[in-house]
């Protein structure tokens, strides 16, 4: 994935990814190593088809990356997937900065009468 | 310098966001709450917002349009959930269609502004997540703020390293 290349529906599928609680655990624990999707199973009250399916979503959007090793199904973060998120943080903080700055400048104003 | 500091979490998909200005609480709330002044620093230079509409009291919608270099109108919403003068704020905001209604499968943001009084200046804290708020209250009544936290820093030493490979 070329992460300077997101588009829109690129960008849709991260944040939607990223909205459930479920799924930032599993993207936090196999960021830190990897995880079987029965080892992942194992730790919700879900079933392994529900686990199946969050890893898949993830999947799509690049957050973890899966491998078949034997019978099992190896889940393991996907760096330039966490760091697109990263980058588009950092251009909302970029955002919010620019607008703090305005703000003072306006305030810098001579005081109205209102 | 206005801003102090700023924090964004990949995580939890939040941006806290902290600055001081000179000036007292009352000025700056009325950033907030003066449409006319909201819409001088709400969008970027060159892409200046309008606030049609702008019911400032909770349960109130606000609905606003930015104008484009290229002169499309791309719309927002807010809800006004908390308004408690002169010290907080929290809004949900998200897109809207050509006709100013949410566009629901885009989901809604959450923000929380608080002001506090520094002896005549102002600190303003915003916190803004592309989350519910109630998603973000379950994750740390579970005990797992100090979890994300640490996570968080490891994720960032691991793209370090990731990006040095």
């Amino acid at each position: 994935m070329v992460v300077d290349q997101l588009d829109d529906t690129g960008i849709d599928r991260l944040f939607q990814a990223l909205a459930d609680p479920t799924r930032r655990d599993i993207v936090r624990r196999v960021t830190l190593g990897e995880y079987s999707v029965s080892g992942l199973a194992a730790l919700y009250a879900m079933s392994f088809a529900a686990v199946q399916k969050h890893v898949a979503v993830l999947e799509r959007a690049s957050l973890v990356s899966k491998e078949k090793r034997g019978r099992e199904q190896i889940v393991r973060g996907n760096h330039e997937g966490l760091q697109s998120v990263r980058r588009l943080l950092d251009e909302y903080e970029e955002i919010w900065r620019q607008r703090a700055a305005r703000i003072a400048d306006i305030l810098a104003e001579e005081p109205k009468n209102n | 310098m206005t801003v102090i500091s700023t924090t964004t979490n990949p995580e939890t998909l939040s941006l806290t966001l902290v600055a001081e200005f000179d000036a007292d609480v009352e000025r700056v709330w009325q950033v907030w709450e003066d449409p006319r002044q909201l819409e001088r620093w709400w969008g970027p230079p060159g892409y200046p917002a309008t606030f049609e509409k702008h019911e400032f009291t909770p349960g109130g919608e606000a609905g606003y349009y930015m104008t484009t270099p290229e002169g499309e109108k791309p719309r927002g919403w807010w809800r006004f959930t908390r308004i408690e003068r002169p010290h907080r704020l929290e809004l949900d905001d998200g897109f809207a269609d050509e006709n100013g209604s949410p566009v629901e499968e885009m989901g809604a943001g959450h923000v929380v502004v608080t002001l506090e009084d520094l002896a005549g200046r102002t600190r303003m804290t915003v916190l803004s997540t592309f989350d519910s708020e109630e998603q973000m209250t379950q994750m740390l009544e579970m005990g797992m703020e100090e979890g994300m936290k640490e996570a968080a820093g490891q994720i960032d030493s691991v793209l370090a390293s990731h990006a040095h490979a």
